[in-house]
């Protein structure tokens, strides 16, 4: 009798089991930093505006600096730096040095887009002070368009030499917009910059210094241009709502 | 508590016709648990949230159109496909859930694969055919195939595509690394096309090392390579302090002197103490030798060694002999025979050796080595597989001296043994690997290389590429790896191209480097004077270029035969040299051309017609075109330029005929001789 009443028992615990399924797991929370020090504001030093690719850490550390009402640096001040689903940091919370510095490694998530990065800190009060930098992940087709970027139009389009390349911006006498100039750049539609990138600039009556690329590289190597200055595009570049064919 | 029990007992199963009842209503509840997982299982609750999220927007009726309830499932046979992501990811295709907050159902980024014709696994891995988050995507700690992260997702790409494609620059990367530090003299890597991946260094011979270097300076070295040179590829064996002077001693006493040997330096440097300074720019050296200048700028290229510490690495007679004729002591290096005479040699060599690091062996301390030490070494330098790289009198090359790593990217995580603090999957492990192989086990031999953690996912990425998957699909699946081929040029001038290793530099038929322009059609594109006299003495062609051609010292009768051979055999098959006479470039067309230069095509954006007014600075200067170019080869580059010379960043203007006929006319009008100098910013 008893038998019967474990086994029914059982299979009861069975099925629910069965019902219910899957298992949890712990999250690891770290420890507490003790922060010897408070500020009252937090500023970047470094790092901000970095162009990575998803699921890759950031060329540069960010580094980020906590100072006192009077601007000058605070060391021991607690710093915790958080971001969406996928950022990671190493350290995600850390004291600042002497010079008022905290350092992190940023590593972006899974997704193509703008990472917000937040670094926090405390003031005497117990206000929470925060400071947010715009970080941006290429996914593949913007890390396709990267590259084109880096073959064809950088030595025109971006001011800065390099030590292995001299920018040719100062030898145009109209000079070529760099790609994270959003103020102009997110103005034009897709259209006008495919057809600008394919036909040249006398295509839409601007500067002929621009050459027709549209013999050279293929329609989706342009679409991945394109995408990739929508990408860097500095203030971020949104896309309007649905567009329908208008008569 | 038993009574309570056994009435309740008695309740349900007092009597037969109680008992029937209860049973049955237990095995009605069992019957109904398998409907009702159905019913509750997670994928419907995706669908319903994807429905709730698509009925809110514009479009809801083109989205509601498109959607298809129950489970989906992608099935290609012939590729091991059975993938039911899109029973949930139902957006994938949806253009304008491109920026959805809700990821699982946000439009796939755009790739050039259609998701029906590949499937969903073939990149991202994965359990396709599970119905679940957990079971698709990973689950437990010994799950065989989770999902890839993001950042090793080129892996899939690589299953196929065996080339160099622009669109993976983790992936070249990757293969690029595993190439350049030389994984593969250690381990075998075939792929999918039956072709491997070969070593891209090239690991001095240890021959004659007793010529070239002290015992102290190969101590120091193998105890830490990066200390000598932070580019150095040569990885750390964590050697103690006696095993390093126990290798030393066996590496040297294995040397046998040069044949012929070194001889003392008998010629006087130029007194001037610049001298040696302005001969080694002259040369371009810095092309492919990184130097550390006065400011502590590492300045140069990294195909050859760095040179900062060159002083206390070698011996002077040494680098004289090397910077005389490097071939003496080399045979297959990438460095050329310069031709300097004994005045140059002596001044170069003088100004090398003044490149000291002395702190570099300050330290290092060794006695004359007892037979023990070296039989040590010896033991040594067999254990950890030295000569798969080096050369070494005495030892054998090994064979696969490290396991083949062919299959890698789907080596089951049962068979791999993880250590504290790796995740148990098979890129952490992997990564582990690379980054710090001696974790796994002090007595484990694959030595420290020096990676970034961003290398290191890049090596990862080109590893897991290695799939059975990739090395089993059919042929029709893959884009074969772009090979070197083996063309040699014949005769005299064959032998000199080789002496003076143009192919380092210079790609000709499918084979050599890509530092410099390929020259396979340079005897159709060049005049031959100006070919003599860029041989004599190599101009500056492109103004804003820090690697350029050196001088080579040559006699005219070696470039009598350079230029012969060039001008009579890399000549294009495309067209006729002589198809455009200069009869046909009237004063008119010149005019005309002129026109299009400055106005149509904006030519001067990128280059210089004229050094007075144009500043471009992409292209080479044309301010002597008249001079340098083949009328034809002008025209027919003017059409159409990746024809003539595949991934040239020239833009193909789409000209017409006349217009490219002017252009040629305006462009061989220009005669100037010698290029001035532009003032460099």
């Amino acid at each position: 009798m008893k038998r019967t009443l474990i086994v029914f028992c059982g299979t009861t615990l069975c099925a629910l089991t069965l019902l219910t399924g899957g298992c949890s797991r712990k999250s690891k929370q770290p420890a507490p930093l003790k922060s010897t020090a408070t500020g009252a504001a937090i500023v970047e030093s470094s790092g901000g505006k970095q162009i990575g690719y998803i699921g890759m850490p950031l060329d540069q550390p960010v580094v980020v600096q906590v100072n006192d009402a009077s601007g000058s640096a605070v060391a021991g001040a607690a710093v915790y730096f958080r971001g969406p689903s996928g950022m990671s940091f190493v350290p995600a919370s850390a004291l600042t040095d002497s010079s008022g510095q905290v350092t992190t490694n940023v590593s972006l998530g899974q997704q193509a887009g703008r990472y917000k990065l937040v670094a926090s800190t405390w003031d005497a009060s117990g206000k929470n002070i925060e400071l947010t930098l715009d970080e941006i992940a290429l996914g593949y087709q913007q890390t396709l368009g990267a590259q084109l970027n880096a073959q064809y139009c950088i030595r025109c389009h971006d001011p800065e030499s390099s030590s292995l390349r001299v920018s040719n911006m100062d030898n145009l006498s109209v000079k070529p917009h760099a790609f994270t100039e959003g103020d102009t750049l997110n103005k034009m539609s897709d259209a006008d910059l495919i057809a600008i990138i394919s036909h040249g600039g006398p295509a839409l009556n601007k500067s002929a210094e621009m050459p027709p690329w549209g013999y050279t590289l293929s329609k989706s190597d342009i679409a991945a241009l394109v995408s990739y200055i929508r990408a860097v595009a500095d203030p971020p570049y949104e896309a309007g709502g649905l567009v329908y064919a208008q008569k | 508590m038993t009574d309570k029990l056994k009435s309740l007992w008695r309740f349900f199963f007092g009597d037969s016709a109680r008992a029937f009842g209860s049973v049955s209503l237990i095995l009605l509840v069992l019957l109904a648990i398998s409907p009702a997982k159905d019913h509750f299982s997670q994928w419907r609750r995706y669908q319903k949230q994807y429905l709730h999220l698509i009925r809110g927007r514009a479009d809801a009726i083109t989205l509601e159109r498109h959607y298809e309830g129950g489970i989906q499932q992608i099935w290609i046979p012939d590729q091991q496909v059975t993938d039911r992501c899109t029973t949930c990811h139902l957006g994938l295709k949806e253009t304008s859930l491109a920026d959805v907050s809700a990821v699982a159902f946000r439009k796939h980024p755009v790739v050039p694969h259609s998701l029906t014709e590949f499937g969903c696994t073939t990149c991202h891995r994965g359990q396709g055919a599970a119905t679940t988050v957990q079971e698709a995507h990973n689950a437990t700690e010994q799950w065989e195939q989770p999902l890839l992260p993001a950042k090793y997702v080129e892996a899939g790409c690589g299953q196929c595509h065996l080339e160099k494609q622009t669109a993976t620059p983790f992936l070249n990367q990757g293969r690029q690394l595993i190439s350049g530090y030389g994984c593969t003299h250690c381990h075998t890597i075939k792929q999918g096309d039956g072709t491997y991946i070969l070593p891209g260094d090239d690991p001095p011979s240890l021959k004659h090392i007793a010529d070239k270097t002290t015992r102290e300076w190969v101590y120091a070295w193998i105890k830490d390579p990066q200390a000598y040179a932070s580019t150095a590829t040569m990885p750390n064996y964590h050697f103690s302090d006696d095993d390093a002077r126990d290798v030393s001693a066996f590496i040297m006493s294995q040397s046998t002197p040069l044949e012929p040997p070194l001889q003392p330096i008998n010629a006087k440097p130029n007194p001037d103490p610049a001298a040696g300074t302005s001969l080694y720019g002259q040369s371009f050296c810095a092309s492919c030798h990184a130097m550390q200048n006065a400011a502590g700028m590492m300045v140069g290229g990294n195909v050859g060694p760095e040179l900062t510490g060159i002083g206390t690495k070698a011996k002077p007679e040494w680098i004289a002999d090397w910077v005389a004729n490097p071939n003496h002591y080399d045979p297959g290096t990438m460095m050329p025979h310069y031709r300097f005479d004994p005045t140059q040699v002596a001044t170069l060599a003088g100004f090398l050796e003044s490149k000291t690091e002395p702190d570099f062996v300050a330290n290092v301390h060794l006695g004359a080595p007892t037979p023990q030490q070296i039989e040590h070494g010896k033991r040594l330098v067999l254990e950890n597989g030295c000569a798969s790289c080096h050369e070494i009198n005495g030892i054998k090359k090994p064979e696969n001296f490290a396991p083949e790593l062919s299959r890698i990217g789907s080596k089951p995580i049962s068979q791999l043994l993880f250590v504290e603090g790796v995740d148990h999957n098979l890129p952490s492990y992997v990564v582990a690997k690379v980054s710090n192989p001696r974790s796994f086990g002090p007595s484990l031999k694959m030595p420290q290389f020096k990676l970034t953690p961003q290398q290191v996912d890049a090596v990862t990425t080109a590893l897991l590429a290695q799939t059975d998957r990739a090395a089993t699909q059919p042929p029709t699946m893959r884009i074969a790896s772009t090979q070197q081929s083996k063309y040699e040029p014949a005769g005299h001038a064959g032998q000199l191209m080789h002496d003076l290793r143009c192919f380092s530099c210079h790609m000709i038929n499918g084979h050599g480097g890509d530092m410099a322009p390929d020259l396979t059609w340079e005897g159709t594109a060049v005049q031959r004077e100006w070919l003599t006299q860029f041989l004599k003495n190599p101009e500056t062609l492109r103004p804003a270029l820090i690697r350029r051609m050196p001088k080579f010292n040559l006699s005219d009768a070696d470039i009598n035969t350079l230029t012969d051979y060039i001008m009579a055999v890399y000549q294009t098959p495309e067209f006729d040299r002589d198809s455009l006479p200069a009869s046909e470039l009237t004063p008119a067309a010149v005019e005309q051309g002129r026109q299009l230069f400055y106005s149509k095509f904006a030519c001067q954006s990128c280059h210089i017609a004229d050094y007075a007014k144009d500043k471009g600075y992409i292209g080479p200067a044309l301010a002597g075109t008249g001079k340098r170019f083949n009328a034809a080869w002008v025209y027919h580059w003017l059409k159409d330029p990746q024809s003539l010379r595949p991934g040239t960043i020239e833009p193909n203007q789409h000209m017409t005929d006349d217009e490219a006929r002017s252009l040629t006319a305006f462009l061989m009008s220009l005669k100037s001789t010698g290029a001035k100098e532009v003032a460099k910013k």
